[in-house]
């Protein structure tokens, strides 16, 4: 009734072809931006930015680095979690030599490290697909892991191994470090992600994304039609690891403000791949959606058990988590195995001839 | 369907995140958190501190309602030793003005400590953390006593040194060294090299990575063939059994296997009878025969008033929260004593810390008498550097295995200085200490 397009024409292609060819979409976006940028850091709790949002918008961001690889071009990544340290120690490096560079040029500028890393590691693609792939991903994992572990040089030489986050401000606001409110951190975030998203978005519904979907559902014949497989697979490398990078140097930067090379893990790496397998390989909104079941879920799981005043340990409550996260995963796979977005789509599609389905 | 799905979850989050804005903490109370891992991989250690932390606090509210009258809100918070959960528990404890909080991970502490001076709340990292956090003039909100792992490192230095006649004696021996290979086991490697080449012996280096705890065959394969003559373990969680039960399985003299102060009696018990012999440092007694303990057993654990298995009470890891939670307590009282108001906050629970002064009439006065040794506290020295001495693993328990052995400060003291000033100079704008410093009381 309300979500329906009838009655907006369209009068030229590039008005057919763009990405929110529904007015409702696009004032849904416009409202979803409002409540990011302006709402929320007026009117949500320090607890609430910097504990549900800063992180969900992270993992989105490094999510959609994976979901560029693995949903859009199909090739099978376990090297996230690496990248992102990839990125983190960059950042790191970057602002401690040339601590007068604004530290949001570093962030983005961190991303270009993890990229050429990740060409580097994506070579192997050229010849091996599938789970063979993963394994050679896995291998860039444990390679970078001990790298961090390793390689003092990387922390400064610092005892603990550990990278400290030095205080950095933006037009005199403190963004890193312990002064830098949850708003602040927030909104650099959002921008950074947004902007990125918005990047993403282009890219893939561009000539580049299509070239990268050919090679995904058949590298063969896109090579036939003359797409050039190595550059393609490398660009998809360069792009998804940039993107991880980000994430990468946000969360140690601006999120948890020091960082033992153990976040890197390969933990880290499958923690992003569930949220690009259950958020739906091949969709942008996917990895939020992803990022929001395997981050948010348990979070506001936790919150509601102990708001609703129940007298439950706090141990007993994760497991409960555990067992409750992980059963959503199996109910929401079964009932839509291409993931979230998948769904999402469905819901719109139910909603457009919502109430009247005849 | 679909829309009254959405709607219930939106609904959900905004339950949610109004209810977490709500201070929990009553006026008349005073709110401490407890960062504790019941689950993850390192449980098998944190439930014992978990258990002890815990029964502590909850006996002085059951037995004395609470300290100085005020009752204490204690609240757990898992993090299941994962920085992302520590991170988020020190976020949902923030405003309900928490006096300080015991992270319990070294990769949580680290986070916090440039935290702590911002938003008022003392982080105490018991014999954990980061070391160089000794130094009071550098980080007056950060305190890591009764010792660090650098003054446990020249520990069991020079315990090895007595026990071959003399540190001199050490010449051309090998001394090999297997840790966590993260912060915590990392740190005491610029110190365990200072010493070799003191010294003149050989150091080997065995680091296990948090991934591959349980997997050490072939750190183990390396000790079978470059035979140290003693060996040096800093673990946690999985990696202390395993280690042991390495080492039973080679065949290595467990008289000459020393480790830093985290081994339980479980991780001792698991390789069997071979481990007899295996030594640790400790800093108090294990045992439950002390009135605080038995009181403990009397309010807490018969009334059912906590999830703690009986047979804990008094296991070295159980008294470890237990000393933890002493700690805690003294701090809040001395606040009290310092401010001469009941509901203290955490800026005052930061100078009954840095002046705390726990002695032996005191421990006394709590039921603790033999348990441990005073602990005194100054502005300038958050740690103390209390000795600490060694325990025998004699196959059902822990005993006694040596005088208090003190820490060579002559080495350790330099090297926290270096640190702390090495810290000061890498984060920039690190803010110089400006809190006045008490007198003792």
């Amino acid at each position: 009734m309300f979500y329906r397009e009838a009655g907006q024409f369209k009068t030229s292609y590039l008005a057919d072809q763009a990405i929110f060819p529904i007015r409702q979409d696009r004032i849904g976006l416009a409202l979803i931006l409002l409540v990011a940028f302006v709402v929320l850091p007026l009117t949500a709790s320090g607890f609430f930015l910097s504990v549900v949002m800063v992180p969900l918008l992270i993992f989105s961001l490094a999510a959609i680095g994976l979901n560029i690889l693995t949903g859009y071009t199909g090739l099978l990544s376990l090297g996230t979690g690496g990248f992102m340290g990839v990125g983190a120690f960059a950042c790191y490096k970057l602002t401690s030599i040339f601590p007068d560079v604004n530290i949001v040029v570093w962030l983005l500028v961190s991303g270009l490290f993890a990229s050429g890393v990740g060409i580097l590691f994506g070579l192997p693609s050229l010849r091996i697909k599938g789970f063979y792939l993963a394994v050679a991903t896995l291998s860039a994992q444990f390679f970078l892991d001990w790298a961090f572990v390793r390689l003092p040089w990387l922390v400064n030489y610092n005892v603990s191994g550990a990278i400290e986050v030095p205080t950095r401000t933006l037009f005199g606001i403190p963004v890193t470090g312990p002064n830098a409110t949850p708003q602040v951190r927030y909104l650099v975030i959002l921008c950074i992600v947004t902007l990125l998203t918005w990047f993403a978005s282009n890219l893939v519904h561009g000539r580049i994304g299509r070239s990268w979907m050919a090679v995904r559902d058949m590298d063969l014949a896109a090579e036939l039609m003359g797409i050039r497989l190595y550059r393609t697979k490398l660009l998809a490398f360069a792009v998804s690891s940039y993107f991880c990078g980000v994430a990468g140097a946000l969360m140690v930067f601006l999120w948890y403000g020091s960082a033992e090379p153990g976040v890197f893990g390969i933990d880290q790496s499958f923690f992003i791949l569930f949220m690009v397998i259950i958020g739906g390989l091949g969709s942008l909104i996917g990895s939020f959606f992803g990022a929001a079941l395997i981050y948010g879920l348990p979070i506001i799981l936790r919150g509601f058990v102990n708001g609703i005043g129940l007298e439950i340990a706090p141990a007993t409550v994760e497991h409960l988590t555990f067992m409750t996260v992980g059963g959503l995963i199996v109910f929401f796979l079964i009932i839509e195995p291409a993931g979230l977005a998948r769904l999402w789509q469905i819901a719109k599609q139910k909603l457009r001839v919502w109430p009247f389905p005849y | 369907m679909r829309l009254r799905t959405s709607v219930l979850a939106g609904a959900l989050v905004a339950a949610t995140v109004g209810v977490s804005a709500l201070p929990a903490a009553a006026q008349d109370s005073i709110y401490v958190p407890l960062f504790t891992y019941r689950t993850g991989p390192f449980s098998g250690s944190g439930i014992f501190i978990a258990e002890g932390m815990h029964d502590y606090l909850e006996m002085l509210n059951q037995r004395d309602g609470g300290i100085g009258g005020v009752k204490l809100v204690i609240e757990e918070c898992e993090t299941g030793y994962d920085t992302k959960k520590g991170l988020e528990c020190y976020e949902a404890v923030k405003d309900k003005k928490p006096v300080m909080v015991n992270p319990w991970s070294t990769g949580i502490t680290l986070p916090l400590i440039p935290r702590a001076a911002v938003d008022k709340i003392p982080v105490l990292s018991m014999a954990y953390g980061l070391s160089a956090a000794a130094i009071g003039d550098t980080f007056p909100w950060v305190f890591n006593p009764p010792a660090t792992y650098w003054d446990g490192l020249s520990m069991i230095l020079s315990y090895i040194g007595d026990k071959e006649g003399g540190l001199d004696k050490l010449k051309g021996k090998t001394i090999g060294y297997i840790y966590l290979d993260a912060g915590f086991g990392k740190e005491p490697i610029p110190l365990f090299e200072q010493f070799a080449k003191d010294y003149g012996f050989t150091l080997k280096l065995y680091p296990v990575a948090a991934t591959e705890m349980q997997n050490q065959s072939s750190q183990w394969l390396n000790v079978r063939r470059d035979r140290p003559n003693y060996m040096v373990l800093y673990g946690w969680g999985a990696l202390n059994p395993t280690a042991i039960k390495e080492a039973v399985k080679i065949n290595y003299p467990m008289d000459k296997f020393v480790s830093i102060w985290w081994p339980s009696e479980d991780d001792a018990k698991s390789a069997g009878d071979g481990a007899k012999g295996f030594k640790e440092l400790n800093w108090h007694a294990v045992g439950a025969n002390f009135p605080a303990i038995q009181d403990i057993k009397k309010h807490v654990t018969d009334k059912n008033l906590t999830q703690t298995d009986k047979n804990h009470l008094g296991q070295v890891l159980y008294n470890r929260g237990v000393y933890n939670s002493m700690l805690i307590a003294e701090a809040i009282r001395n606040a009290q004593k310092i401010t001469g108001k009941k509901v203290v906050t955490g800026e005052d629970v930061r100078r009954g810390l840095e002046t705390l002064d726990v002695d032996k009439a005191r421990l006394k006065e709590i039921g603790l008498e033999g348990f441990t040794d005073a602990v005194k506290l100054t502005c300038a020295d958050h740690n103390g550097h209390f000795p600490a001495f060694m325990q025998e693993w004699d196959g059902t328990k822990w005993v006694k295995a040596s005088e208090p052995i003190k820490p060579d400060m002559a080495k350790v003291g330099p090297l926290l200085s270096a640190a702390a000033k090495e810290y000061v100079e890498k984060n920039t704008g690190w803010p110089k200490r400006t809190e006045a410093c008490d007198k003792a009381s």
